[in-house]
């Protein structure tokens, strides 16, 4: 990703737009018992798509802003989401997965590593609350309902983010040859 | 120029998680009037507005969206009430047919006691079949040779006579009811003294009976209670015990003549609606008892 003010700017309006729709919205619609948690599928795929230093300070960025808005315990979020948006950034570094249900692995991973580090944080800083199979089931259908969603916040991240993402081969491919261009057959 | 962006790479992250950790342990370590405490404070009365317009907003997708978890929570309601219904229908339906039958065994204790059927050795059966024809009004239960039961016992319910035994097998019999077409048995209306037959009305499909050959019916009255005679001469022996209800008269129809009366009796049984009965195995057990009385005499 080619980080210029315009790209932050756009990256901090999709955190912000982001955090307030799950907090004003989404966190208040129950499907299968479990609210959606939008945060580390937002995330997941801002460093899936832009690369790991730029997720991670994404992920800071927003678990802040979420921990400030929720009065919760500063840093908290931001460690998991920080974690969250690397961890991301760096599959794509590392395997450049080109599957296109790739993101839905990533997202699904993503929410359950969050979900795990939250709750074993909140141990640490001494929730005296007992580890029932309530939190277990809770931490499961969310993982299942975010790997439901992973796909389109995929999708609309990509899409506020792509005058700012390198070109897709892909994607540079299919232009050429839908724009005019002669396809690799009709070259051959 | 890789060891750089990967030094960078890795510096950025320390610097993050760093970063977050000095912020969680300042934030536990200070006070709830602390900095890092009023930063917060501040930022969400900024942040309020923004979100209570958002919230605004956002109410009808929001509602939209509720509307659909409500609709799914609401079938999933629906599915569960409706198998809690089934299965309370189905514990009424154990609870009412248990109750039946408890009145039912009631009655029997009551009759084996008080109406002194006891001698007669009772063995308790349950009626799992009914004839539906209209003409052989017929049950059959699920006691039999085995049990000490034999062609001619006097079967009763709670309430009163409810037949005899047609025919019998090693564990089943078949009873012959009051209105069967080929039922009758000798009885006495015991308020006016006056002996009869009681004989079924064939084919009237109500269980309804006759109480003909009164020497006197001008005395008989709706609502006597018409009980089966049992032996009267040794010559003719009953095979029906003495005082077993049969029934009460419903009506008494005149004809052209005083002598020409005909009298309905409701069967106090209930033959619709058969469960336990009991089938007297020893029904002359009194007739015995009273001829060894007179042989010690």
């Amino acid at each position: 990703m080619t980080i210029t003010a315009r790209a932050v700017g756009r990256l901090a309006a999709l955190g912000l737009l982001a955090a307030v729709l799950q907090l004003t919205a989404i966190a208040q619609v129950s499907i299968f018992g479990v609210p959606a948690d939008l945060s580390p599928l937002i995330v997941a795929s801002v460093g899936f798509l832009t690369g790991s230093v730029p997720g991670a300070v994404f992920g800071f960025g927003f678990g802040l802003f979420y921990d400030t808005a929720l009065m919760q315990t500063l840093g908290v979020t931001s460690l998991v989401l920080t974690g969250v948006g690397y961890g991301a950034g760096r599959v794509r570094e590392l395997r450049d997965p080109a599957h296109g249900l790739a993101p839905v692995a990533v997202g699904a991973a993503a929410t359950a590593a969050a979900a795990l580090a939250v709750t074993v944080l909140q141990f640490l800083l001494g929730v005296e609350a007992p580890l029932s199979l309530q939190v277990a089931r809770q931490v499961l259908m969310t993982v299942v309902l975010n790997t439901l969603l992973a796909l389109p916040v995929y999708a609309l991240c990509r899409r506020a983010l792509l005058p700012y993402l390198p070109d897709d081969p892909r994607r540079r491919r299919r232009r050429a040859y839908t724009t005019g261009g002669l396809s690799p057959l009709s070259r051959a | 120029m890789h060891d750089k962006v990967v030094r960078r790479r890795r510096a950025v992250l320390a610097l993050l998680v760093a970063l977050s950790l000095l912020l969680l342990t300042a934030y536990f370590g200070e006070s709830s009037g602390g900095g890092l405490h009023a930063v917060q404070r501040g930022a969400l009365e900024a942040l309020a507005p923004i979100q209570e317009g958002a919230n605004k907003a956002l109410k009808p997708a929001r509602d939209l969206f509720g509307w659909f978890g409500d609709t799914l929570d609401a079938q999933d309601e629906r599915d569960r009430l409706a198998r809690e219904r089934d299965s309370l229908r189905g514990e009424v339906a154990q609870l009412q047919v248990a109750n039946r039958e408890l009145a039912q065994l009631e009655g029997l204790q009551e009759l084996n006691t008080t109406g002194g059927l006891e001698q007669y050795d009772p063995v308790q059966a349950r009626v799992y079949q009914r004839s539906p024809s209209t003409w052989f009004q017929t049950a059959t239960i699920n006691k039999g040779s085995s049990d000490g039961l034999a062609v001619d016992d006097p079967v009763v319910s709670g309430q009163g006579l409810v037949g005899k035994v047609k025919s019998v097998s090693d564990g089943n019999a078949v009873v012959m009811l009051l209105d069967d077409q080929d039922f009758g048995v000798s009885a006495l209306a015991p308020r006016r003294g006056e002996p009869g037959s009681i004989t079924p009305v064939a084919g009237s499909g109500s269980g309804e009976l006759r109480f003909d050959l009164v020497d006197d019916a001008q005395r008989i009255r709706t609502g006597d209670l018409i009980v089966t005679a049992g032996t009267s001469s040794a010559r003719l022996p009953s095979v029906y015990p003495r005082s077993i209800p049969i029934g009460t008269v419903r009506r008494i129809e005149t004809g052209g003549g005083d002598l020409d009366r005909e009298i309905r009796v409701t069967p106090a049984a209930d033959l619709l609606r058969l469960d336990i009965v009991q089938v007297l195995t020893t029904p002359d057990a009194n007739l015995r008892a009273d001829a060894g009385r007179a042989g010690t005499r």
